[in-house]
């Protein structure tokens, strides 16, 4: 598991940050579109507030710098793969270095709906090269826990059919040129993206939550692991053993 | 050249580099109209330029958002752009691209803002390799007098004011500018530049650009890219 602190980066370091001034705590919840990350940021915040938290929640496209040049990007019909891949990684830095960081900086806890990986997994679904792109996004502060919620492509399939009632055209990749079939298409995409995530998944230590279950479950499930974070060490140290025991 | 990718296009990539006030651009569109009337298609290529980043470039400085990090990116955001949606094709096309400032720019100049310079150099490794890198050397005080002498108002972050260099505008650009011009100088060898002494006279310069073209590209021109049948002497610059 990757150390509580202190934080590290990836790659070469930003410029100008004392990672030791770092107090907060850095938690990413990952996984692929639909998978229902949203649905649990939203109660861990509101629980983790009530415990006495201050909360930060951030994701992707929602810099003051980049959000709105990512969106009008996405309406048109000009948005490359490189491009796509840039243009999230300039919205990432500016919400590290504006948000993340000044948060844990004041000791907040940072919940992310998604961190890299899922920009590196869409960069390297397009075919982008991974060990640029790895270097690109080197400049991300490696966090506490990645928390990845894992679902089969069929589970989101399901999600998409029963929740939002419609494929959407970036969800289902339709910019890759695989067909004019949305589903088939989502399908593929999703693949390559599920592919990505796991393997990334093995390389950084994240922690699988199987997001097939109900989302009540998925939400004790990642309480519980949450709460493990918050304890003292030798609790930690206890709840580990106990977890590897069960 | 290694961090690029060779361009296995019929059309030709030319770049030029060098510190505000070189010439460089006055040297481009002069090298552009000479290719024109040879009946060579040309492009044009602008740095930071771009329709797609645009706005959001014009927000991060109006607003003063930048950090050395996301200045280096939205950067290779609109490279991006160009290279996918212009560049390319273009060089597919067979056109001869002429494209003032190129990836050494963001070499320079974002390392010069503290940004690692092996992370900057990875940043563009997708650019396509330049047929020809002129880079135009002058010395700092030459290409200042230049600048402030014949404009009115430097910007924040062309004078590196981010950088807290100093409180004055002029002493910031001075301070930034000799920043670049060491990364230029730095890299010129590695990078393989053709070294155009900006002090000579605009003529000078031209006819020694022409014969580099010549020696250089002078087979392709004639036989691989693309050509215009109908020249014409009003055909005006086409920019991205």
């Amino acid at each position: 598991m990757t150390p509580l602190t202190p934080l590290s980066f990836y790659g070469e370091p930003l410029p100008g940050v004392d990672t030791s001034e770092l107090q907060g705590k850095l938690i990413v919840i990952e996984g692929p579109d639909c998978v229902g990350r949203t649905t649990q940021i939203n109660r861990l915040r509101a629980w983790l507030e009530n415990q006495g938290h201050a909360v930060l929640h951030t994701g992707m496209a929602r810099s003051a710098l980049a959000g709105k040049g990512i969106q009008q990007a996405k309406e048109g019909n000009t948005f490359g793969p490189l491009t796509m891949t840039l243009f999230y990684a300039t919205d990432f830095a500016d919400r590290l270095e504006n948000e993340i960081i000044p948060a844990l900086r004041a000791g907040f806890v940072v919940l992310t709906d998604r961190y890299i990986f899922s920009l590196m997994a869409r960069a390297i679904a397009r075919g982008a090269d991974r060990a640029w792109i790895e270097q690109v996004a080197g400049f991300a502060l490696v966090p506490h826990v990645v928390y990845y919620l894992r679902a089969e492509v069929k589970d989101l399939v399901t999600r998409v059919v029963v929740g939002r009632g419609a494929f959407d055209y970036w969800e289902s990749g339709m910019d890759l040129r695989f067909g004019s079939d949305m589903h088939e298409s989502f399908v593929r995409y999703q693949s390559r993206i599920i592919r990505a995530l796991d393997r990334m998944a093995a390389r950084h230590g994240f922690v699988i939550i199987d997001a097939s279950r109900n989302p009540d479950e998925i939400f004790r499930d990642l309480q519980r692991r949450i709460a493990q974070l918050f304890a003292p060490a030798r609790a930690r140290g206890a709840a580990k053993k106990a977890a590897r025991n069960a | 050249m290694p961090y690029f990718v060779p361009n296995r296009n019929p059309g030709k990539l030319i770049v030029v580099e060098g510190i505000d006030g070189s010439g460089k651009s006055t040297q481009l569109s002069l090298l552009s109209q000479w290719l024109r009337s040879q009946g060579v298609a040309v492009a044009f290529s602008e740095w930071n330029s771009s329709p797609l980043v645009r706005d959001t470039t014009r927000r991060g400085k109006k607003k003063q958002l930048f950090t050395p990090t996301t200045f280096s990116l939205i950067h290779a955001t609109d490279f991006a752009d160009r290279t996918e949606r212009y560049i390319l094709p273009m060089l597919k096309a067979g056109a001869v691209v002429c494209a003032d400032r190129y990836a050494y720019t963001a070499f320079a100049r974002d390392v010069s803002r503290g940004v690692s310079r092996k992370w900057v150099r990875n940043l563009y490794r997708f650019a396509i390799r330049p047929n020809l890198a002129f880079y135009f050397r002058v010395p700092l005080e030459v290409a200042l007098g230049r600048i402030l002498g014949g404009r009115t108002a430097i910007k924040y972050y062309e004078a590196g004011m981010d950088l807290g260099l100093s409180r004055h505008i002029e002493e910031s650009f001075r301070i930034f500018q000799g920043r670049i011009l060491e990364e230029y100088e730095a890299m010129a060898e590695e990078m393989g530049f053709f070294i155009i002494d900006a002090t000579r006279s605009i003529e000078e310069q031209q006819k020694q650009m022409r014969e580099i073209v010549e020696r250089q590209l002078g087979e392709s021109l004639r036989s691989e890219v693309l050509r215009v049948q109908w020249v014409s002497s009003s055909d005006s610059t086409y920019a991205a």
